[in-house]
């Protein structure tokens, strides 16, 4: 199988280490004039989106562009899926063109790890159904290590439609090879038992006041009504028991920061006041997105 | 010409026979058994340290003929059944069109005649186009050569089209064989509810899902008196359930499936198709609990649930891909290995041929 990046799961601590510290050299890149290495000049990567995505496609683009590769991104609308083509075909076409790297979103859990068995050119996932999202969980511990300097015994609360989250998945795995404490938090229909036992130091709770209690990372997550294929709760009570409201900061810890994948929907998770307070770092995470998918395709292809 | 399997050990429980010795089979039929026969003019099969036995019965197969000739016929599926031991072999009524009257049984019984190399027993459908909604032709089934009727692929939902078609059942002297899955449960699940579905971000089907389908169908078991028979059992409750019901006297049989013995779901390389089906491989719990109920005699039946798919079908995103694994070729083996070898069961071949001659 080509050394691509399908998973954090299946990382260890120094390759996580490894790619966070690249993505620090490449932070003062960003504000920079002048914003264009040719590291990577000559290669090519495929941004292939079988889902709706603006931040992450757009996120892959540019960092590609500032390593000095060609990018090429294309959505499932406008391809050969609508014709009827299998997966397996499509992407063996495309691996026939030799990108050196297919970026990949699909709505299928392990889309790309089955596709990694028959393709030899390497897969990046960029978010699989409802199982892993990597490159997000990368960010987030970029962003967690700019603020608070540490991950290990740090509490983080993460708040939301966790079954259908692939960025808590990837989240829970990450922060846990890192010694964090993660509080899952959700309604019970969101929020399977057998989470408990995706990675060593997670917990569960119903309570979101339970969750916030000395929080040094409050995640929000979205909820995704388009995954969801049942209404397992009651969508108009959703903001007064799980959105993040201002009163509720009081619980966590004075620096705790309030983080968020987007998009965001205000007063659905959480308030437009938190959306804006001054210790949210969504636009933080947005920036660092680029800094660690360089850090990313630097190593898978570079 | 004459047929003599020398040496093998025969083991036949209908005649309580287990001892070496030497078969003879003259016109396709066993001629004698006894030590040192002689034969002079036969062909000679050494069966030394061979375990020779009568043909097996598996009372659970697709064999997709008429309408998905791509993924199996009645003659290839025939040879698979062969290869694997079984001189028998139930074909499930979900088929193109579905084996819900008596034209298409007797089709499927012509076919196999002419094409088969075993024996060919036709399980009819519960409702129309199994649709679970008007009962099929049931009489006129059997008539045509049906030993059974199943809905196999889907339940019948339906609590009152279950009870008369129980009722249909047990005036034709029918057993009728239920896959248990509330259909409400388990949607749009591709795997067993548990730590590897949560961990790989895929949808589950519970064992709730199973149990309560079994539960609902032996209080109507009870009520009508119907030969009901669980096809793939595969839950710890399911399995207690049904021996409660036999405790209780109540003619409640079920048979259970080579993988839900010897797998798991933890066992499954992630996203890997060919370890997709339903029931779904489920926790080692409810694996131990398949073996016990096999050791306990609640479980009176070994079946394949044979279902290929063209691999193509297969190769595709997980929650694409059909249901289904093949078996034929590997059960017996399997049942040997996990089951005999492993020792937590002496006999099996009572729930390869004896019980299953039984229950038909």
């Amino acid at each position: 199988m080509p050394a691509g990046l399908l998973g954090i799961e299946e990382l260890d601590r120094a390759e996580i280490e490894a790619i966070l510290a690249r993505a620090k050299d490449f932070q003062p890149m960003q504000s920079q004039s002048l914003k264009k290495l040719d590291a990577l000049r000559g290669k090519m990567i495929v941004n292939l989106f079988y889902e709706a995505s603006t931040r992450t496609r757009t996120s892959f683009e540019i960092a590609a562009k500032r390593l000095g590769a060609d990018a090429v991104s294309i959505t499932a609308s406008g391809s050969s899926v609508t014709k009827g083509e299998s997966l397996v075909d499509t992407l063996n076409t495309l691996g026939a063109m030799r990108p050196d790297a297919i970026v990949m979103r699909h709505s299928a859990s392990g889309a790309p790890h089955f596709l990694a068995r028959y393709l030899p050119t390497p897969i990046i996932n960029a978010g699989d159904g409802t199982h892993e999202h990597p490159t997000q969980a990368l960010l987030d511990a970029r962003t967690i290590l700019d603020r608070c300097g540490h991950l290990e015994g740090l509490k983080v609360a993460i708040i939301g439609d966790i079954a259908h989250s692939r960025v808590a998945r990837s989240n829970v795995h990450l922060l846990s090879k890192f010694g964090a404490e993660i509080v899952l938090c959700g309604p019970a229909s969101l929020l399977p038992v057998e989470l408990a036992q995706l990675a060593p130091g997670v917990r569960l709770t119903t309570d979101i006041r339970d969750a916030l209690k000395d929080a040094d990372v409050i995640m929000m997550l979205r909820v995704q009504l388009e995954r969801q294929h049942e209404a397992s709760f009651p969508a108009s009570e959703y903001f007064r028991f799980y959105g993040l409201q201002l009163e509720h900061m009081d619980l966590a810890k004075p620096e705790a920061i309030v983080m968020h994948p987007g998009p965001i929907n205000r007063g659905r998770e959480l308030s437009s006041e938190v959306a804006d307070f001054q210790r949210s770092v969504i636009l933080n995470q947005v920036e660092n997105g680029i800094a660690v998918r360089m850090a990313v395709l630097e190593k898978v292809i570079g | 010409m004459p047929i003599v399997i020398r040496n093998g050990r025969v083991i036949d429980p209908s005649s309580n026979t287990d001892r070496v010795a030497d078969v003879l089979i003259v016109d396709g039929r066993v001629a004698g058994v006894a030590p040192n026969l002689s034969s002079p003019k036969a062909e000679v099969f050494d069966a030394t340290g061979m375990i020779v036995a009568p043909g097996f019965i598996d009372m659970h197969v697709h064999l997709r003929e008429p309408g998905f000739e791509h993924a199996e016929t009645i003659e290839s599926g025939s040879r698979a059944a062969a290869a694997g031991g079984f001189t028998s072999i139930c074909c499930m009524p979900n088929t193109k069109p579905v084996n819900d009257s008596a034209m298409v049984t007797s089709y499927i019984v012509e076919r196999a005649r002419s094409k088969a190399l075993v024996n060919v027993f036709p399980i009819g459908a519960i409702t129309k186009g199994s649709a679970g909604e008007e009962l099929a032709a049931i009489g006129a089934m059997k008539a045509a050569g049906a030993v059974a009727i199943s809905d196999d692929g889907l339940p019948v939902m339906n609590a009152r089209v279950m009870r008369r078609a129980m009722e249909f059942a047990r005036s034709y002297d029918l057993p009728i064989i239920q896959h248990c899955e509330d259909l409400n449960l388990s949607a749009g699940g591709d795997m067993h509810e548990g730590v590897p579905s949560v961990r790989w971000g895929l949808r589950g089907i519970p064992a709730a899902s199973e149990d309560v389908m079994v539960a609902r169908d032996l209080v109507l078991a009870q009520l009508t008196g119907a030969r009901y028979h669980v096809a793939h059992i595969s839950t710890r409750n399911a399995v207690a359930m049904v021996d409660y019901a036999r405790q209780h006297g109540l003619p409640a049989t079920c048979e259970t499936t080579p993988h839900h013995f010897a797998l798991t779901d933890a066992q499954m390389p992630p996203y890997d198709s060919n370890y997709k089906m339903k029931p779904p491989l489920r926790s080692g719990g409810h694996r131990d609990a398949i073996v016990d109920g096999l050791a306990a005699g609640t479980i009176s039946a070994i079946a394949t649930d044979h279902a290929p798919h063209p691999g193509s079908e297969k190769m595709q995103e997980f929650e694409r891909c059909p249901f289904g694994i093949i078996g034929l070729e590997t059960a017996i083996a399997l049942a040997l290995e996990e089951l005999v070898a492993a020792g937590k069961i002496t006999r099996i071949f009572s729930m390869i041929r004896g019980n299953i001659n039984k229950a038909l």
